[in-house]
């Protein structure tokens, strides 16, 4: 009761302040959130950072013995990077969103953001991007996130041997972004236990609250929005090159980079978010294919590649591609998540492995700890409705969420990285 | 002149000695059949239908041997190329670099000027012409590019879009030596603006500077500052896919390019 008076109370203190313009609003360029999580901030809007960090490079096998077939022949070794200060400061780990490695471009806006800030930062690949599975999944069947963060964890103690012989560390931190700022939630209650790091403080930027809820709206984010469904893709990727094409002739000079989804966008303003949602789809198919593939055949699941079939390094593999292409998250989930861990556990429901996948299944810890802060938005469109409230009432005042921003749209932006180092004690004014 | 052909034949000689080791380092493409193994939960022949056109279908009809090539090219890239193009970074202040890229540019409007006109792209290849004559003099020897703040953006235009302008198809995929993805169209353009380009070079050169060491230097400074520009690495995006994602991509790329 005090909560709900408390919430209008300062709803009606934010109305004043708007109205009065005396409050400073939320400038985030883009209202739609399709829009914002396609386009994310342009370069204009963005917070200022560093153009070059002193970025190092490196890699570690995690499974020296294992036996990785020649058709991933690449991905034996795990990659990852890290950013040294030349001080004794504290030092974050950062866990990369859904198919996204340790340089995405959104790892490369934390990476900035907290080394200006003055941590020494380390950026880890997500579990279900390719180079994970092989290189560091125990199962090679991700997705789980009590098993995807334990392997995690594993990793961040691998790295960290390597490390503490050249960075004098004070005190860890650990976030990430989407899956990975969920996986940030499992990886701090593992640590709860271990102790390897004592995390002080934990942030979680735009996470899921139940994966499977996600995945399920991403998938439909595809098929419903290609018109005359999935048979016809060919056709919706040639109209869109020819939308591309048609910036590219009539609109300013523009080259194909990172700015130019934005400069197409301002040539013509989408009328429909569905033509977006598909792009949002489709990218989040490929992620699937990628990591569907790969734990299939490091699992020998007998999912799209016949079990036992060696697939070498030249081998043709377009067919799976093509194949995978057609398969969503869930199907994948039916089809081998489920079976893997039905084998070892065969009272285990489907229902229960859903609950297993979500933010729910650790409430009690992510209510009662102070270590946790959230920054999320309220029309971040891989949440179901309700999902916002809920992280709402779990974090209460832990929580920062912004009016809009879609997924992770306004990461970029400069109130969302002045949150992201606020959250974290403001140790260099010391 | 003689030496210059001599190196010429050399250079041809030693690529095809190349292709052919990676030939002969076999070809077989599509797995082997296995008819005891089962067969997976997804089957091929049920989810593929032959009347369904797929956006990642490209004509390679040598696809094993590409597949070997863009590995070399891998290989190539991270004991010998990339190297070579930290050390020019590392070495050459950022100012400098934009120079030598845009001196590079103004060499290569040459074949801009000349495939603008096969096209009858008039007011592109008067812009070239234009860009040209401001940016090798105002812009002292095309080390500055004045032309674009002056509304005279670059007009590239290669030979093999010249082709792709009048009607040629792609032909089939290939993966290039060193310079990676390619088609037999564009291949052929590739030569042929190389051939061109070097006709005038040599011309330009008999006349007042006959010396072969300049071609070559400036041939390693072009390869250097080419890849220097080029952010592409391979077997960077972690895609097991990323062979076909690339074929994919290219050819699309080449039809913007040519409808532009």
């Amino acid at each position: 009761m005090l909560n709900k008076l408390n919430r209008i109370l300062s709803a009606c203190a934010c109305l004043l302040l708007f109205s009065g313009g005396l409050a400073s609003a939320y400038d985030y360029p883009f209202a739609d959130p399709y829009v914002a999580t396609i386009i994310n901030t342009p370069a204009e809007y963005a917070a200022v950072l560093p153009e070059e960090v002193p970025l190092k490079f490196a890699s570690i096998e995690m499974f020296p013995d294992r036996e990785v077939p020649g058709i991933l022949w690449n991905l034996t070794e795990l990659r990852y990077s890290y950013l040294q200060q030349k001080k004794p400061a504290p030092l974050i780990f950062l866990v990369a969103g859904t198919g996204a490695s340790f340089q995405s471009a959104k790892m490369q806006v934390l990476q900035k953001a907290f080394y200006q800030a003055g941590y020494h930062v380390v950026s880890l690949t997500s579990p279900t991007h390719p180079n994970f599975i092989v290189a560091a999944s125990t199962s090679g069947v991700p997705g789980h996130l009590e098993e995807d963060s334990a392997d995690l964890y594993r990793v961040m103690q691998t790295i960290w041997q390597r490390l503490q012989k050249k960075i004098e560390v004070t005190e860890f931190f650990l976030s990430g972004y989407s899956l990975g700022a969920a996986q940030s939630a499992f990886i701090a209650k593992l640590d709860e236990q271990e102790q390897a790091f004592n995390f002080r403080r934990v942030l979680m930027i735009n996470p899921p609250v139940s994966l499977y809820n996600s995945v399920q709206i991403l998938d439909e984010m595809l098929e419903n929005n290609i018109p005359g469904g999935l048979d016809n893709f060919n056709e919706f990727y040639q109209k869109a090159i020819k939308a591309v094409t048609d910036v590219y002739v009539n609109g300013d000079a523009v080259e194909f980079n990172d700015q130019f989804l934005y400069q197409a966008y301002k040539y013509r303003k989408p009328e429909s978010d569905e033509n977006l949602a598909a792009l949002i789809g489709i990218d989040f198919r490929i992620s699937s294919e990628n990591m569907v593939f790969v734990s299939d055949v490091m699992s020998q699941a007998g999912y799209v590649v016949p079990k036992g079939l060696k697939l070498e390094r030249h081998d043709r593999v377009t067919d799976y591609a093509k194949v995978l292409g057609r398969l969503s998250f869930i199907d994948y989930f039916n089809g081998l998540f489920l079976p893997h861990f039905k084998a070892q556990n065969p009272s285990l429901t489907k229902a229960d492995l859903i609950a297993q996948m979500s933010l729910r299944n650790i409430e009690d810890y992510l209510r009662n700890s102070p270590k946790f802060g959230v920054i999320h938005n309220q029309d971040d469109i891989i949440l179901q409705p309700g999902e916002i409230d809920y992280l709402r009432d779990v974090f209460g005042n832990r929580a920062q969420i912004f009016p809009h921003g879609g997924h992770c749209g306004n990461m970029a932006y400069p109130d969302n990285v002045a949150a992201m180092i606020g959250f974290f004690p403001s140790f260099l004014k010391n | 002149m003689m030496t210059q052909r001599n190196k010429t034949m050399r250079l041809i000689l030693m690529t095809l000695t190349l292709l052919g080791v990676l030939f002969a380092s076999g070809c077989s493409t599509t797995p082997k059949p296995n008819l005891n193994l089962q067969p997976p939960l997804h089957k091929a022949k049920d989810t593929i239908k032959e009347s369904v056109e797929y956006a990642v279908d490209v004509y390679d009809p040598i696809e094993g041997f590409n597949r070997r090539v863009y590995t070399f090219n891998y290989y190539f890239d991270k004991f010998l190329y990339l190297p070579v193009v930290n050390s020019y970074e590392f070495i050459t202040p950022d100012y400098v670099e934009d120079r030598v890229s845009n001196f590079v540019d103004n060499i290569y409007e040459f074949n801009n000027f000349t495939n603008n006109l096969l096209q009858l792209k008039f007011r592109q290849t008067a812009m070239t012409l234009t860009r040209f004559l401001i940016n090798s003099t105002v812009g002292i020897a095309g080390l500055w590019d004045p032309a674009t703040s002056w509304d005279l953006p670059q007009q590239t235009e290669d030979f093999g879009q010249t082709l792709g302008h009048y009607g040629v198809g792609n032909g089939p995929y290939i993966v290039l030596p060193i310079l990676g993805p390619s088609n037999l169209r564009d291949t052929a353009g590739l030569a042929t603006d190389a051939v061109a380009f070097a006709a005038v070079i040599d011309g330009v050169q008999s006349d007042w500077m006959d010396d072969n060491d300049i071609s070559l230097i400036f041939n390693g400074v072009t390869a250097i500052d080419k890849r220097h520009r080029q952010s592409f690495r391979y077997y960077q995006s972690g895609s097991p896919f990323e062979y076909d994602m690339i074929r994919m991509l290219y050819t699309t790329k080449r039809e913007v390019e040519i409808a532009k």
